[in-house]
C-alpha cells in the first residue's frame, strides 16, 4: 500500500477522501477481523439509524400531533406534552381531530371512495398488465429484453407529465373526444375529464410497470415444460393457463397488486388533475387541510387513520418480498 | 417460460398495452411542435414552444434546482442502498434485521402524501429543539428524497447481491484477498451494473416527486414537478408539452445507454454462462 | 525430489510406513447445523503427494469437511492440522491452501489472465514474477491462448482449466477440489479426469477432491473416504473398497452388489459356512475371522463374480445354484443378467461380450446356473 502521505501535495477533497480510504485499508489491515467486524456494524447501522430518525420517528410524529389542537401559529398546533410547574408532565390528549373524522361524512366517504377506486384500478392494471407480462416472458432473449424496456421507460419519465398528457386527450374538445366526433360515433362530446373513469385511466397508466415487472419476474421462472407437461395430460392451451401458470404466478399477483393498490389508495396528484369534483379522495382531503386549511392536527389525524387501512396490505406485501428474495437466493447459498 | 404456441388474442392483447403505455406520450411529443395554442388541435409544425420554455426564467431556475437535488440524492441514496443491502443480503440474521427489511419495503408503497406530512413535521420539531433547520429547501427536499429512493436502490443491491455466486467472493479471499479488498475488488465491480442502476432510478425519482417535496420544500425552493403542477392547474400549455418532450429525449438517451452498457457488460455474461450455472445448482446442495 | 535421495528399503505406499508423518490431519472434527450434525467426529490422515477423494451422496457432509479445510466454515469441535500446524480458526486469506469451486468461481469482470494473476497480486509479488508464473500455469492447462478473454467468453471445459490454473499458481501444500468435473459433460470429464491427474502428478500438490460420482473417485484417487450422514464409513484404495467393502451401505454405493442375508453355520479353516435362506442354498465363503455358529450375517457379492453357464446338468450345492433369466441389461461390452432364483430372490450375475455376436449369451426365460469361487465373495461387518 502506498504510504498516504506521499500524495500529492495539492489540497481538495478528492485527496482527503483518498486519505480517508487508505486509512481505513490500512486500519482493516492492521486490526484484522476484529475491526472488519465493527466494519460491519457499521454498514448495517448507518441506513438504520437513518431510515429510524426519517421514517420510523415522523410516524411516531404524526401520531402525536394529531393529537394536538390546531392553533394559529408557528407551528400550528399545540403541544400535548407541558411542564407545569414542579417538574410535573402535563398530557394533554385532543381527540377531536378524530372524532371530526367519524363526524363528518365528508372524511368516511372520502376515505371508502379511495379505496374502492384503488381497488377498481388495481383490477384493471392487473387486466392490463397480465397479458402484457406474460407476452414479455414468451418473447425470445432480445425481443424480451427491449419488450421489457419499453415497459420501464414510461416509468422513468416524469409521472406528472405522464398524468398532464391524459388531461389533452380526455378533455372535452381533447383527441379522444375529436376521435369520436370525427367517427361519428357520438354526437356531443363525451365528459370524460373530471370524472372517475379519469381517475381510473391516471392510476391504470401510471403504475402499469409496477404491476408488469413483479408479474414479469414471477411468469419467466415458470419451467415452459410445465405447460407442455399439462398438455401432453389433455389439457387445452386455456385451461392448461388457468391450471397450471396462472396459480404459480399468484405470488407477482399479489406483489403487483399491492404496490398498485397501497400507493393509489393515498394518491394526490391523479384524483387532483383527473378527478371529479364530487367523488373525493382522502389524499386530496389531507392535501387541502394541511395546504389549505393550514390544519395540520387534523391532516395528521387523516394520514394515521390511512395508515390503519393500509397495515394489512402493507404486511401482505413485505411478506411477498422477503419471499421473493428468499426463493432467488436458494441453491446459491 | 415460452409457448410453442403464440395466439393472436394474447399478442393482440400485448400490442394494445403497448399503445397505451405510448399514445399519450407521443400525443405529448407531437402537440409540442403544434403551432397553434390549442394542445389538441393541429395547426402546423413549429418549434415556437421550445423557444418560449428556453425564455422562461422559471422553469429554467426549478429545473436546476430538481437536477442539483436528483444529483446529490442519487449519489447519497446509492451509499445508503448498498450499506443497506449488503446489510440485508450478507450479513445473515442479526439484531434488527426485521427491523431494517420492514422499513425498506414500507417506503416503496407508502403514498407520498404520508412520507411528506411526516417527515416534514420531524423537521418542524427538529428546529423546534434544535434550531435545525433554520429554514426549509433544498436540503430539507434532499433529505426526503434520499429517505424514500434508499429504498428503492437498497431492493435493487439486495436482489443482485442475493443474485451473485457467493462462491466467487470465497474464492478472492481463497486466494489471499481480506474481507475489505474482497469487496473492493469483486463484490463491488460485480454489482457496479446495479449501482448504475439503482443510481438512475434516484435520480429520477427525485427528479419526478411533487408531493413530498410540496411538503417539506420552503420559501425560494420551487422544484420543476412543483413548477409543471402549478403550470398545469392553470391549463394545458405547450410549453408543457415541449418540457415533457426534453425530458422524455433526456431520459431515453440516459436509459438507452446505461442499457447497453449493462448489456454489454453482463448480458451477455449471463446468457452464456447459464450451462455452468445449471450445473453448479443441478449437482449438490451444501449441508 | 530427486530418485536418488529416495531410502533404499523397499517402497512402501505412505500411509502404509510408519515412518511417515500424514500431512493433512483431520482430529475429531465435528460440525453442526442447530441440531444437524453435518460432520460427525471426523479423524482423517491424509499424506503428502495424495490424491484423496471424499466420496459420498449430496447432504453426506464430505463438502462441509472441505469447507472447512479451506477456511469457510469452522468446526464445531475438533483440530485441523495441515503441514503439522494447527489451522483450526485461520482465516482463509491465510492458509496454504487453495480451492477449485465446483461453480468455477471466475471473476466475470476480469480477464484470463487477472483471474490468475488475482492470487499473486494479494502477495504483491514483484509484477515480472507474476506474469511468469501466469505465464506458465495457463501453460500447463493449456489456455496460454486465451489469456485475454473474459469467463464468459469459454466454454465450460476452458472455464475449469482456468480455475485450476487459478489455484494451482499460487503454489499451494493443498489443493482443495470441490465436484471439479461436476459441470461437464460425459466425455469431457473422462478426458479432464486424465489430465488433472497428470498435472498432479507433475506437480506432486497433494490434493483433495470432493465428489458424489464412484467412477471419478476410483479413476483418479490413490485413496479415497466414503461418507455418509457425517460418518466416514470406510477409508482405503479404490481396489481396496471395492473388493472388501467393509459394510453392506459402501458394497451398495460403490459399484453393485448381491448383498445376501443368512446364518453362520460354522468355520472351516478360513472359510465360513452359511445358510441362505433366500436362496434355500449353502454358500462357503472366506473369511478370517471365526463366526459363532447361529450368528446372522450378510454377504456381498459383486455380478462380475457370480460365473454364469447355460448348462444344466450340474447338481445344485455349495456356492452353486439354478435360476432362469428375467431381465437382460445389454450395456456393449457387457451384458447384466438378473437371474431368478427358486426361492423367488434375484441375482445379479455379469457377463462380458467377448465375442460379437447377436445373441451373447443366454435369452429370457433360460435356466441356467449360477456358481462363485468362496475368495470372490465378501462377508460384511454390518
Amino acid at each position: 500500500m502506498r504510504d498516504p502521505t506521499a500524495a500529492p501535495q495539492y489540497q481538495g477533497l478528492l485527496v482527503r477522501v483518498w486519505r480517508w480510504l487508505a486509512g481505513l485499508v490500512f486500519w482493516s489491515r492492521v486490526q484484522g477481523i476484529a475491526r472488519t467486524l465493527r466494519g460491519r456494524m457499521l454498514v448495517a447501522l448507518v441506513p438504520t439509524l437513518w431510515l429510524l430518525l426519517f421514517f420510523l420517528v415522523p410516524f411516531l410524529l404524526v401520531f402525536k400531533i394529531s393529537l394536538a389542537e390546531s392553533v394559529l401559529a408557528q407551528p400550528p398546533f399545540t403541544a400535548i406534552m407541558h411542564w407545569s410547574g414542579e417538574a410535573l408532565l402535563e398530557l394533554r390528549l385532543n381527540l377531536a381531530n378524530y372524532l371530526l373524522l367519524l363526524e363528518d361524512t365528508l372524511y368516511i366517504s372520502a376515505y371508502l371512495n379511495s379505496i374502492r377506486i384503488a381497488a377498481i384500478s388495481s383490477v384493471f392494471t392487473l387486466l392490463v398488465g397480465y397479458p402484457m407480462a406474460l407476452g414479455i416472458a414468451r418473447a425470445r432473449n432480445t425481443a424480451r429484453l427491449i419488450l421489457l424496456m419499453l415497459v420501464i421507460l414510461p416509468f422513468w419519465t416524469s409521472f406528472l407529465i405522464r398524468v398532464y398528457a391524459w388531461i389533452g386527450i380526455l378533455k372535452n374538445n381533447g383527441l379522444l373526444n375529436n376521435l369520436l366526433l370525427t367517427l361519428g360515433l357520438i354526437k356531443q362530446p363525451l365528459p370524460m375529464l373530471h370524472s372517475d373513469f379519469a381517475v381510473f385511466v391516471g392510476i391504470v397508466y401510471s403504475y402499469l410497470p409496477f404491476m408488469v415487472l413483479p408479474l414479469y419476474s414471477t411468469l419467466v421462472k415458470i419451467d415452459q415444460s410445465l405447460i407442455e407437461a399439462a398438455e401432453d395430460l389433455g389439457c387445452r392451451p386455456l385451461s392448461a393457463f388457468w391450471k397450471v401458470i396462472f396459480p404459480l404466478s399468484l405470488p407477482g399477483v399479489t406483489a403487483g397488486t399491492m404496490l398498485v393498490f397501497i400507493p393509489a389508495v393515498g394518491e394526490f396528484v391523479i384524483p387532483d388533475l383527473l378527478g371529479g369534483p364530487d367523488s373525493l379522495m382522502i389524499g386530496k382531503i389531507l392535501w387541502s387541510e394541511f395546504f389549505t386549511n393550514r390544519d395540520w392536527p387534523v391532516a395528521s389525524a387523516i394520514a394515521v387513520v390511512m395508515l390503519l387501512f393500509l397495515v394489512v396490505p402493507m404486511v401482505i406485501f413485505q411478506r411477498s418480498q422477503e419471499k421473493a428474495l428468499d426463493e432467488d437466493g436458494r441453491g446459491r447459498r | 417460460m415460452r409457448l410453442k404456441r403464440r395466439s393472436w388474442l394474447s399478442l393482440g392483447l400485448m400490442g394494445l398495452g403497448y399503445a397505451f403505455l405510448y399514445g399519450p406520450i407521443a400525443s405529448l411529443v407531437v402537440f409540442s411542435f403544434n403551432k397553434s395554442r390549442l394542445v389538441t388541435v393541429w395547426g402546423g409544425f413549429s418549434t415556437q414552444w421550445y423557444g418560449e420554455l428556453f425564455r422562461n426564467r422559471q422553469i429554467l431556475a426549478a429545473a436546476w434546482l430538481s437536477l442539483k437535488i436528483a444529483a446529490l440524492n442519487a449519489s447519497f441514496a446509492v451509499a445508503l442502498g448498498l450499506f443497506a443491502g449488503l446489510a440485508l443480503a450478507r450479513f445473515g440474521r442479526f439484531r434488527g434485521r426485521s427491523l431494517l427489511a420492514g422499513m425498506i419495503s414500507a417506503p416503496l408503497v407508502m403514498p407520498d402524501v404520508i412520507i411528506g406530512l411526516s417527515i416534514l413535521l420531524l423537521f418542524v420539531v427538529m428546529q423546534q429543539l434544535t434550531g435545525w433547520p433554520e429554514t426549509r429547501g433544498m436540503t430539507t427536499i434532499l433529505i426526503a428524497h434520499v429517505t424514500f429512493s434508499a429504498a428503492y436502490v437498497t431492493v435493487i443491491v439486495q436482489s443482485r447481491l442475493v443474485d451473485m455466486d457467493i462462491a466467487m467472493e470465497e474464492a478472492a479471499m481463497d486466494l489471499g484477498a481480506r474481507p475489505w479488498k474482497v469487496f473492493m475488488l469483486i463484490t463491488l465491480p460485480v454489482i457496479s451494473p446495479a449501482l448504475l442502476a439503482g443510481w438512475l432510478l434516484a435520480f429520477t425519482l427525485s427528479l419526478d416527486d411533487l408531493v413530498i417535496a410540496s411538503f417539506v420544500s420552503g420559501p425560494g425552493a420551487t422544484t420543476l414537478p412543483m413548477v409543471v403542477y402549478s403550470s398545469v392547474r392553470l391549463g394545458v400549455s405547450p410549453v408543457i408539452n415541449a418540457l415533457a418532450t426534453l425530458i422524455l429525449l433526456v431520459v431515453t438517451g440516459g436509459i438507452v445507454v446505461a442499457g447497453v452498457v449493462m448489456h454489454r457488460r453482463e448480458g451477455n455474461a449471463r446468457r452464456k454462462i447459464t450451462p455452468v450455472g445449471a450445473g453448479r445448482r443441478a449437482v449438490e446442495d451444501r449441508v | 525430489m530427486a530418485l536418488a535421495d529416495r531410502p533404499a528399503r523397499p517402497r512402501l505406499d505412505p500411509w502404509q510406513d510408519v515412518n511417515v508423518e500424514p500431512f493433512v490431519r483431520i482430529e475429531g472434527v465435528t460440525r453442526t447445523y442447530g441440531d444437524v450434525y453435518a460432520v460427525d467426529n471426523v479423524s482423517l490422515e491424509i499424506y503428502r503427494g495424495e490424491f484423496f477423494s471424499l466420496l459420498g451422496s449430496s447432504g453426506c457432509g464430505k463438502t462441509t469437511l472441505l469447507r472447512m479445510l479451506a477456511g469457510f466454515e469452522q468446526p464445531t469441535d475438533g483440530k485441523l492440522f495441515i503441514d503439522g500446524v494447527d489451522v483450526t480458526g485461520v482465516p482463509p486469506y491465510e492458509r496454504p491452501v487453495n480451492m477449485m469451486f465446483q461453480s468455477y468461481a471466475l471473476f466475470p469482470h476480469m480477464n484470463v489472465e487477472k483471474n490468475v494473476a488475482f492470487g499473486l497480486k494479494q502477495e504483491r509479488l514483484p509484477r515480472q514474477e507474476i506474469r511468469d508464473r501466469v505465464a506458465a500455469a495457463l501453460d500447463l492447462v493449456k489456455m496460454d491462448a486465451y489469456g485475454r478473454r473474459k469467463p464468459d467468453q469459454l466454454s465450460g471445459g476452458q472455464q475449469q482449466r482456468v480455475a485450476l490454473a487459478r489455484a494451482l499458481v499460487k503454489r499451494p501444500k493443498l489443493l482443495l477440489l470441490d465436484e471439479p468435473l461436476g459441470a461437464l459433460d460425459k466425455k469431457l470429464r473422462e478426458h479432464t479426469q486424465f489430465e488433472l491427474v497428470n498435472i498432479q502428478e507433475k506437480l506432486g500438490i497433494t490434493f483433495i477432491m470432493v465428489t458424489h460420482d464412484q467412477e471419478e473417485a476410483m479413476t483418479m484417487s490413490t485413496r479415497m473416504a466414503v461418507m455418509n450422514e457425517g460418518l466416514i464409513v470406510q477409508v482405503g484404495t479404490p481396489a481396496y473398497i471395492y473388493e472388501y467393502p467393509a459394510t453392506r451401505f459402501i458394497a451398495e454405493f460403490v459399484g453393485a452388489a448381491n448383498v445376501l442375508e443368512g446364518r453362520v453355520l460354522g468355520t472351516e479353516d478360513d472359510l465360513l459356512r452359511i445358510y441362505c435362506e433366500e436362496l434355500n442354498a449353502e454358500l462357503l465363503i472366506q473369511h478370517n475371522r471365526p463366526m459363532e455358529p447361529g450368528a446372522p450375517v450378510a454377504v456381498s457379492l459383486r455380478p462380475e463374480k457370480v460365473l454364469m453357464t447355460e448348462r444344466t446338468d450340474l447338481e445344485p450345492g455349495v456356492n452353486r445354484i439354478h435360476g432362469t433369466v428375467a431381465e437382460i441389461g445389454y450395456l456393449g461390452d457387457i451384458s447384466i443378467y438378473h437371474v431368478r432364483t427358486a426361492g423367488g430372490r434375484m441375482v445379479q450375475a455379469q457377463l462380458t461380450n467377448r465375442n460379437r455376436v447377436e445373441n451373447p449369451g443366454p435369452t429370457w426365460d433360460q435356466a441356467v446356473t449360477l456358481h462363485w469361487m468362496p475368495a470372490n465373495g465378501v462377508v460384511l461387518e454390518a
